[in-house]
Parts: C-alpha cells; sequence; structure tokens
C-alpha cells in the first residue's frame, strides 16, 4: 500500500514511520497562483485532524492549511518563509509541516493517488 | 511620459505655496518660547503652482467614475450626482464643529435623523446608528451587538458564527476579528445556502448566521425565510450583509425576510463617494429589541428637539468619533431626498435589467456558469473558444480598451470568476461599447494570445509584478530610496 494520501481540501500527506508530512497538491497550487507568503505553525503545537495549521497566501487569496490527522507538529519547513514559490515550483517534493501522528487510523480516510485523480476529474 | 514623482521629490528650499495675511498681532518667536519645534521635520517646500500641476498629474494617471466605466462587482461603481457634493458644502452643513452645542446644530441633526428613517423604510429595521465608518466596520458593530445580546441572556457559550463559503471575506475577517468561531457551510451550485448542510452545521453554540442577499452570484436566495426560521429556532440571530442591497430596493427587505441586524454601504448604494480609501458610511440597522446595544449617542427625536443620547447602559459603546462620517451622511440624505421612494425602485429595477442585458449577450462568447435570471450582478468564466486563457489576462487587456476591470477571482467558488456589475447609471450605450471589447477581446484570445498575455499596453503604469509587490512591500519614501539602492 502506498504511503501517500490526499485530502478532498487537496492537501497531501506522506507516512514516514510515526511522523506524516504535509504539503499542499499540484492541483492546490495550481489554482491559487503564485504563493508569496506561508504562515507556519509553531513546533510542539498540538493539533487535531480538521485544524488550521497554517495559511498560504498567494496574489489570488488566502487559504488555510488543514492537517487531516492529528498529533503534534515536529518538524516546519522554514525554507518556505524566504521561498513562498517552492510550492509553486514542486507542490509534491516541498512539504510544509511534519507532524507525529498518535492514531494512523485517521489516514483511512483519505484519497489514495487513484481516487484523488478521479476526485479531481469530478472538480473539473 | 507618465508622471511618476513624489511630491518631496518638487521640493525646493525657500518655495511656499500658501500666503499667510499681514501681521496684525505682536511678533513672536517660537524658538525663544520653549516650544518644541522640528528641525528634522522634512516637509515638501513648492510654490502653488507646483502644487497644483503635481496633484492635477498624479490625478490623470488614475482612473475612477468620472472618467470612464467601472464594473467592479459587489462594489456599485455607480456614478455619484453632483448635487450631493453642492448639498454637503453648503457652509451652514459643512463648517461645523463637532463640539458645538446640540441647540446650534439642530438643522443637520434633523437631517440625520431623516436620514435614519429613510434608511429604517428601506430596509425594514427599526432602529438605526450611522456611525460605522463603512461596510467592515458596520459588520464589526453588528456583530458586537449580536455579541452583546446573547451575553447580557447569559448564553456566554454562544460563540459560532456560520457563514457560506461564497460569502464575502469581510463577513469571516469580522466574525473573527469580533471573537467568534467561524464556521463555514458549503453553498448550493448557486451560491445559495444549502439548508442540509447548514442544519447540520449547527448546535447550541450557534450565535448568528451572516449572509448577502443576494448572493455573491448575484442571484436571489429564494428560501431565505426556512434559512431565517432555522436560525432563530435554533436561538441565532441572522445579521444582513448591506453590500448588494442596490439590486433590491423597493422590492424586497432584510427586515420582513428575517435578519435583525445589519449594515448598509452607503458608498455602494447611496452613491456617496467611493475608492481610493474613502471616507465610506456603514450605518447599521437593528430589530427594536436590539436597540438597547446600538452604539452610543443614539439620535433622537423628542418633541421640540433632536438629542444624543448616551443613556444606553446596555451599549456596546462608541465606534467612532463624534458622530461617524457626517460629511458622507450628508451625500446619502441628498441621493434618497431626490431620488424619492420611486427613484430608488427603479433604480435597483434598471441595475437588474443592466445585468440581465450584458448576461444575455456575453453568455455567447463567456461561460455563465449558472444559467439563471440575475439581479444587478453575474459571474463570467472564462472565454468559450479559448479555455486556457486566464480571467486576469482578460481583465488586464480590459484595461487597454479604456474600462476599469470587473471584479475577478471572486466568489471564490467559481473558478476564473468574473464578476460584473454595471449599475443603473449607465447607458445602453457604454454596456453596448464594454461587451463589444469583452468579445473582441475573446477574439484576441484565440488569434493573437500575446496581447492579452502583454497585456496592459496603454496604461501609465504596465503588468504589475503582484508577486514582488506581495513580498517586497514599500510603504514609505525610505523604502522606495532603499529599494533603488
Amino acid at each position: 500500500m502506498s504511503n501517500l494520501f490526499f485530502t478532498e481540501d487537496h492537501e497531501w500527506v506522506r507516512l514516514e514511520g510515526k511522523k506524516v508530512y504535509l504539503g499542499i497538491s499540484d492541483y492546490a497550487q495550481s489554482q491559487l497562483g503564485d504563493i508569496v507568503y506561508v504562515e507556519l505553525p509553531e513546533e510542539d503545537d498540538e493539533v487535531s485532524a480538521g485544524d488550521s495549521v497554517g495559511v498560504i497566501e498567494s496574489v489570488k487569496s488566502a487559504s488555510d492549511l488543514f492537517t487531516p490527522v492529528s498529533g503534534i507538529v515536529v518538524e516546519v519547513n522554514e525554507e518556505l518563509e524566504d521561498a513562498p514559490e517552492l510550492l509553486n515550483e514542486d507542490a509534491m517534493e516541498n512539504w510544509i509541516v511534519a507532524i507525529e501522528i498518535n492514531d494512523e487510523s485517521e489516514l483511512e480516510e483519505l484519497m489514495d493517488e487513484d481516487e484523488y485523480k478521479n476526485f479531481l476529474g469530478d472538480e473539473a | 511620459m507618465t508622471y511618476n514623482r513624489l511630491i518631496f521629490e518638487n521640493s525646493v528650499p525657500g518655495k511656499y505655496a500658501y500666503s499667510l495675511p499681514e501681521l496684525d498681532v505682536p511678533e513672536v518667536n517660537l524658538a525663544d518660547e520653549d516650544v518644541p519645534l522640528r528641525e528634522d521635520l522634512d516637509l515638501p517646500e513648492v510654490s502653488e503652482g507646483d502644487l497644483i500641476r503635481h496633484y492635477l498629474n498624479m490625478s490623470l494617471n488614475n482612473y475612477s467614475i468620472d472618467k470612464g466605466f467601472y464594473p467592479l462587482g459587489s462594489c456599485t461603481m455607480k456614478y455619484n450626482p453632483k448635487i450631493n457634493e453642492n448639498i454637503a458644502r453648503i457652509p451652514g452643513l459643512a463648517k461645523l464643529h463637532p463640539y458645538q452645542p446640540n441647540s446650534t446644530v439642530q438643522g443637520s441633526l434633523a437631517l440625520l435623523y431623516e436620514l435614519q428613517e429613510y434608511l429604517a423604510e428601506v430596509s425594514g429595521m427599526d432602529a438605526m446608528s450611522l456611525q460605522p465608518a463603512a461596510g467592515a466596520h458596520g459588520e464589526l458593530a453588528g456583530l458586537m451587538i449580536i455579541k452583546r445580546y446573547h451575553e447580557l441572556r447569559g448564553d456566554d457559550h454562544r460563540n459560532v458564527i456560520i457563514l457560506p463559503d461564497s460569502a464575502h471575506g469581510t463577513n469571516p475577517a469580522t466574525a473573527a476579528m469580533a471573537g467568534f468561531k467561524v464556521v463555514e457551510v458549503a453553498s448550493d451550485e448557486e451560491g445559495s445556502v444549502d439548508v442540509e448542510e447548514l442544519k447540520a452545521a449547527i448546535d447550541e453554540n450557534l450565535a448568528g448566521l451572516m449572509l448577502t442577499n443576494p448572493n455573491t452570484l448575484g442571484l436571489f436566495e429564494s428560501h431565505i425565510e426556512e434559512v431565517a426560521q432555522i436560525i432563530h429556532d435554533a436561538g441565532g440571530l441572522l445579521y444582513y450583509d448591506g453590500a448588494n442591497m442596490n439590486a433590491i430596493m423597493g422590492k424586497a427587505r432584510p427586515g420582513d425576510m428575517g435578519f435583525d441586524v445589519m449594515h448598509f454601504n452607503v458608498h455602494k448604494t447611496f452613491s456617496t463617494p467611493h475608492g481610493g480609501g474613502g471616507p465610506g458610511g456603514g450605518p447599521i440597522g437593528v430589530k427594536e429589541f436590539l436597540k438597547p446595544y446600538l452604539p452610543v449617542p443614539v439620535l433622537e427625536k423628542t418633541d421640540e428637539k433632536y438629542i444624543l443620547n448616551y443613556d444606553y447602559p446596555d451599549s456596546i459603546g462608541k465606534m467612532k468619533a463624534f458622530f461617524g462620517n457626517y460629511g458622507i451622511m450628508l451625500r446619502a440624505f441628498s441621493y434618497i431626498s431626490t431620488m424619492g421612494s420611486e427613484g430608488l425602485r427603479n433604480a435597483s429595477e434598471m441595475a437588474v435589467l443592466n445585468a440581465n442585458y450584458m448576461m444575455h449577450r456575453l453568455k455567447k462568447t463567456y461561460n455563465l456558469p449558472i444559467e439563471k435570471v440575475c439581479k444587478h450582478e453575474f459571474v463570467l468564466s472564462g472565454i468559450k473558444d479559448s479555455p486556457k486563457t486566464t480571467t486576469l489576462d482578460i481583465a488586464k487587456r480590459l484595461l487597454d480598451y479604456g474600462f476599469h476591470a470587473p471584479t475577478v477571482y471572486f466568489p471564490l467558488i467559481i473558478p476564473e470568476a468574473m464578476m460584473i456589475e454595471p449599475t443603473e447609471t449607465e447607458s445602453k450605450a457604454t454596456l453596448d461599447k464594454f461587451m463589444e471589447a469583452l468579445e473582441a477581446i475573446a477574439k484576441e484570445a484565440v488569434e493573437s494570445p500575446e496581447l492579452l498575455a502583454e497585456a496592459p499596453h496603454t496604461t501609465p503604469v504596465r503588468r504589475v509584478d503582484e508577486v514582488h509587490a506581495a513580498k517586497a512591500l514599500i510603504l514609505t519614501y525610505k523604502d522606495m530610496l532603499n529599494e533603488e539602492n
């Protein structure tokens, strides 16, 4: 089974051990347009599934970044503070937040890559 | 050559633009008097001629409703009749001091009181405050009233404001600023509240619902009475965002639909000057049971005179110094008085007719996501024959045709949205010209796309680098000098 999952809000999470890396999908970055600012959470923040863990501001709009999983923020990608455009350049490679999760079953609710592609088909 | 200078760059030591009258009091040297004069206060020194030319040239770089068509959706950029300006400049109205005794300004208070009555009549609300400075400030005042209402009933736990995902961006911002938790519900494909979604979002913490009607797609929320019932049954209040009031004057009233609190944007609906940072005007109206919470002072009429009543112990307090943007209220009063109730109804009818006229022609060339009779505005979504062309490029190209661009990328629920609000003050000839331009652009998008990609070509400033502008903020003259070095 793949370790990559997607949400209906166009985030992706990649599971590595007890940790998930959270980012936005390529479709999300293309819809947002040029991203100019990324607001990151604090390390050690406790978050619940559905919480906003950051804000992504583009020339078009400001959007919340939601986490589909609960846990503790263990790392934030500080590179994005100076270079938010990295999300436009490669949204799948540039993670935003890493969260140590306590309940892996939360991932079961999410879509795998094929399901997400079908979901995008419906959106478009 | 585009004029692009700061007045500081025109400064020449020793020049001045104002001549003082001959001195007829004893001369005092302030430097001897322990007055804190600042040597370092770097004020521009220019002659009167330089001053006038500077600002006239600056203004020529600008675009305004007095220059041409301005179909900025949701903003109601109608022509501002100049009689409003004349009225607001009458010395007896304009040259008052806010600390003058009330007994000496009864005429002005009478006029403001009349305006409150007019607004109550148009909206179906019972009591008004003219204090808030503009729309979002009115929203804040309204939500503070909702908060105070719940608190004084012992319902401190009611901290949730629900709004649809088609809402104006100010709505969630206001709710958050007033200390509420924002819950967004998905709207249906017409941008209306999805009643099932709404029911699912309601719990015992509901404080209220914020709604625009017609909604941001320009469509009338037809099940508004059902929505109001659901919210009231759950103990919540309804807030009406008055941004789209220009669609319904003399036809439907928020007070009758079930709303409890609302704001007006007099700079939209009632033709007071708009844009460029204001000043705007955001009067609020409430139902009788919320009157105790209005901002103080409340302007009231007693047997013989008009008074500013501060005796409202449950009031949310003052929202703005003195009586809000008084000069703007004079203009709104002038507009409503000159239009009359027939005139206001006619304005809304013509605004709706103009929008439908345009929608029906433009849907042949542009995608129209929702095929339905619209109110005062409508939303398009890209060129039919050129799906890859972005709305940003279309909007930029419109500038070359001498028009202000419509609102773009809002509402968020429509991809590549372009929101057109013609208002009632434009002639058919103007609307036709604008539509010809949009049709020409649709053709260009297929035949010579580079014209769009590089637009605008003819404006004082070409395409701005939005990414750089958002990241490298230049907010002061010093920042600009630093940027240049």
